[in-house]
């Protein structure tokens, strides 16, 4: 993981000293509200419904064993006690004081964490794949150049008070397990024809009021031009961003009004001018982020150890859970645990500080002190000898993060929605916790396969619901909650829109509706193996209009 | 108003002269973009220091050729949320070689002046006395910078390069 | 163009003023006395467009304690005041869903 030298350090210090005058000045009035709000959103500090609320970075989703330590510390003292990962690999606390905060991100800051940047129009988290650097299928970690985008973006003093947020995501292997399609900028690494690797640049995509998946306008960028290309986006983006309409500011919109192609020109003009100049990167630039990665000290192991096989056939429980929890690790004899955040009846994504200690020595103990945070909302343990599965998995059972679940219907990504968030127009966690209740029966979820539901509590869609399979968008009618249904949305390289399979609903008939589809399903598919997307592709939207419009 | 200029609050030396009014013959002066265009080559002809104040979403390119004719370059921001003219300096400074005075002015935070600095802003124009009297703590406000603009201000890369060459014992 | 802080209110029913105090965010109701109350049955309650909008304006004049200052409808049961809507109603009684207890964060006990 990313070593921080003294300076990453002092440029957080400066900032929490920064910032703790900044909560001074808005205390004694001299800085009037409007002006504090946005100064605080670069903390990532938001007003929500009860209190403060603050959403710290997570830098492409790594945390050392330390920096999680600290987040429980910090959710106990100044929290209730627990904490919820979001769908940008980030964490927020929701009862946060802002007389509390300047302490609080001091605290953060001798970790190395803080809220820079997490909201506020401004870059935001650069975000990647959670199995960086161990998956097997990536061709390098994506982490290396997305550690060079975030310090150049990173107090920026050009593209710090844009026309809107702009959300980065970097990805190295041909299945997207980042949702790249769905950021306002993509760098997709591949290898061309020529054998040489480089960089597909994607612009554009952005959910919220008018959703759009990401158009390519660099079909090739060679690695050393990323900074100056990036730049050259962001400042094209600065300059012609809309400012009139906060709902048509993002750079989905400028690219749309332009066409993927004129806007394409106007970067690569602007390119041309910088690709030669400072930002251009050497071998020695790039070698020296990537030697500030540390990798574990692998040993040789063979897959398959007698200390897994044995429990596999015997213990039935750990069974199903290896089955659905643990990926191919791109070291012999090691392997990838995904820790669900998803137990019934709870929030998606949520951990207690006592949850996130217990993590904490559980990646020390069997993950080199490593922990990732996915975009679904989970956690993964990125270092795990194969022979050492079975005695985590009891670890993790006791702390009630191994539920056999992911990525089947019960591991449903959600927002906060109207128990917590002032932008929201509907309650999203009742929604989500009702169906893990309906879904509760593990081999029916098993039965069904992939399914990914997403919710969200407005249109700002932070819930992702635009491309879950099934998609879930809470409204307001007439003062009530009623929620639109959607179907067919996805987020991986396939991406698509969801499209609205009827009239909205209201609260109570949620899960019902769900349910519906999911019988719907199962009568279509064409056999056991054919997952929900698959026969969605297969049959199109009508006979599943038709069913749910059956009973609704 | 205050004007911030050397780091130091300063009385303003240019005039702003309305576009129906005439412009004075030995005062330095700031004009509108409009005017200024309409009156390239008469102003140009000035022996006095002209300036022109560039809106926030008109293109610098267009500035670039009467550049060394102005002495001040004031550019707008209209609410602290409107970034466009960090933009605009960038180029002004680094693309087009601009030297001469590059002002802020609109709606300016004084957490906002360190990042004017770096964009090639030198003067400023300050609505709040306490931002005024706080320049000079705002602009030392950070030590580290991790990208390069036109200010020199080194990069924590070069600082690193140092730090590790010093270690290394050996010379840059 | 109406300032937001001259436009009149639509008042229908019964509506106090409410805010976030600046210091934790928390939901305060402006009293009768000028004073800021964390419970809603100590609200100043309106009933007419008019003492709506200068019971605003005067919340207002407090913007170095509170924050996002608006009018919200409430319904009285027994002369008192209770939330008029989902959201007050969450507003004041805090999220819907059972919160991760400090109680449960201690009561994992991991051994392995």
């Amino acid at each position: 993981m990313y070593v921080h030298d003294a300076f990453d350090r002092r440029l957080i210090t400066e900032r929490v000293e920064e910032f703790r005058d900044q909560v001074r000045r808005r205390l004694s009035g001299e800085l009037t509200e409007d002006e504090f709000k946005l100064l605080r959103l670069l903390n990532g500090v938001y007003l929500q419904l009860h209190a403060y609320m603050l959403r710290i970075g997570i830098p492409y989703g790594t945390l050392s064993s330390a920096q999680l330590r600290m987040l429980a510390h910090v959710a106990r003292r100044y929290d209730r006690g627990y904490g919820h990962f979001t769908t940008r690999q980030n964490i927020q606390f929701h009862w946060i004081k802002l007389e509390d905060l300047p302490d609080a991100m001091a605290e953060l800051a001798r970790v190395g964490l803080h809220g820079i940047q997490t909201s506020g129009n401004s870059v935001r988290n650069v975000t990647t794949d959670q199995w960086a650097g161990v998956a097997p299928d990536e061709i390098e970690d994506p982490r290396v150049w997305a550690e060079l985008v975030r310090q150049h973006v990173t107090l920026h003093p050009e593209f710090t008070f844009m026309p809107r947020k702009f959300k980065i995501a970097v990805g190295t292997a041909a299945h997207d397990r980042a949702a790249l399609r769905i950021h306002d900028l993509a760098l997709q690494l591949y290898r061309n024809e020529a054998g040489e690797t480089g960089f597909e640049v994607m612009v554009g995509g952005g959910l919220g009021r008018t959703p759009f998946l990401t158009k390519t306008i660099k079909q090739f960028l060679p690695k050393r031009d990323v900074l100056s290309y990036v730049e050259a986006v962001l400042r094209v983006y600065n300059q012609y961003g809309r400012r009139d309409n906060i709902y048509k500011a993002r750079i989905k919109i400028l690219v749309h009004e332009l066409g993927a192609e004129a806007f394409a020109r106007e970067v690569e003009q602007e390119w041309l001018s910088i690709k030669d100049g400072a930002l251009a990167l050497d071998d020695a630039a790039i070698a020296e982020i990537a030697a500030r990665f540390r990798y574990p000290a692998y040993e040789r192991l063979a897959d398959d150890p007698i200390e897994l096989k044995k429990p596999r056939a015997t213990d039935r429980r750990f069974d199903t859970w290896h089955r659905n929890a643990v990926a191919r690790h791109r070291i012999p004899g090691y392997a990838i645990v995904t820790l669900s955040l998803k137990a019934e009846g709870e929030t998606p994504g949520d951990a207690t500080a006592a949850q996130m200690d217990a993590i904490a020595d559980l990646a020390d103990r069997y993950s080199a002190g490593e922990i990732r945070v996915g975009h679904e909302q989970n956690l993964v343990l990125p270092h795990v000898r194969q022979q050492d599965l079975h005695v985590l998995w009891r670890a993790l059972d006791a702390a009630g993060v191994a539920t056999p679940n992911l990525g089947l219907v019960s591991d449903i990504i959600a927002c906060p929605g109207l128990d917590y968030c002032s932008l929201a127009n509907a309650r999203s966690i009742p929604i989500a916790q009702e169906l893990t209740r309906r879904f509760r029966d593990g081999d029916l979820a098993r039965d069904l396969g992939r399914l990914h539901i997403n919710i969200s509590g407005c249109i700002n869609a932070c819930g992702h619901h635009h491309v879950g399979h099934i998609g879930i968008l809470g409204v307001e009618k007439n003062g009530e909650e009623y929620y639109q249904v959607t179907i067919g949305g996805r987020a991986d390289e396939e991406a698509e829109l969801g499209k609205l399979i009827g009239p909205a609903v209201p609260y109570g008939e949620v899960a019902n509706v769900v349910e519906d589809i999911v019988a719907a399903y199962v009568e279509l598919r064409e056999r056991p193996g054919e997952i929900f997307i698959d026969t969605l592709k297969r049959v199109g939207i009508e006979p599943f209009k038709e069913r749910v419009h059956a009973t609704h | 108003m205050q004007l911030i200029k050397g780091g130091r609050i300063v009385a303003d030396g240019f005039v702003r002269v309305a576009d129906d009014a005439p412009v004075p013959n030995r005062m330095p002066v700031i004009v509108s973009a409009a005017r200024f265009l309409a009156e390239a080559e008469t102003l140009a002809r000035r022996t006095a220091p002209t300036g022109v104040v560039w809106p926030n979403d008109r293109r610098v390119a267009e500035l670039d050729p009467y550049l060394p004719s102005l002495a001040l370059v004031a550019l707008v921001f209209p609410t602290f949320r409107d970034g466009r003219a960090f933009s605009q300096a960038r180029l002004i400074r680094e693309r087009y070689g601009f030297r001469g005075e590059l002002r802020a002015t609109g709606q300016v935070l004084r957490d906002q002046f360190l990042f004017m600095l770096r964009a090639g802003f030198d003067a400023f124009e300050v609505t709040k006395d306490a931002d005024a009297a706080a320049f000079a703590q705002a602009a030392r406000r950070y030590s580290v910078f991790y990208q390069p603009t036109g200010d020199g201000r080194a990069t924590a890369r070069a600082a690193r390069a140092r730090r590790d060459s010093l270690a290394s014992g050996s010379l840059l | 163009m109406t300032s937001p802080l001259q436009q009149k209110i639509k008042v229908t029913g019964p509506v106090v003023v409410t805010a976030n105090r600046l210091t934790d965010g928390a939901v305060i109701y402006r009293a009768t006395n000028g004073q800021w109350t964390t419970e809603l049955p100590g609200a100043a309650v309106v009933t007419t467009s008019d003492a709506a909008m200068a019971l605003l304006a005067a919340a207002r004049t407090d913007a170095v304690r509170v924050v996002d200052v608006y009018v919200a409808p409430v319904v009285l049961a027994d002369g008192k005041a209770r939330p008029g809507n989902l959201r007050e109603r969450i507003r004041a009684g805090g999220p819907t869903i059972r919160l991760p207890a400090p109680a449960d964060a201690r009561s994992v006990h991991v051994c392995a």
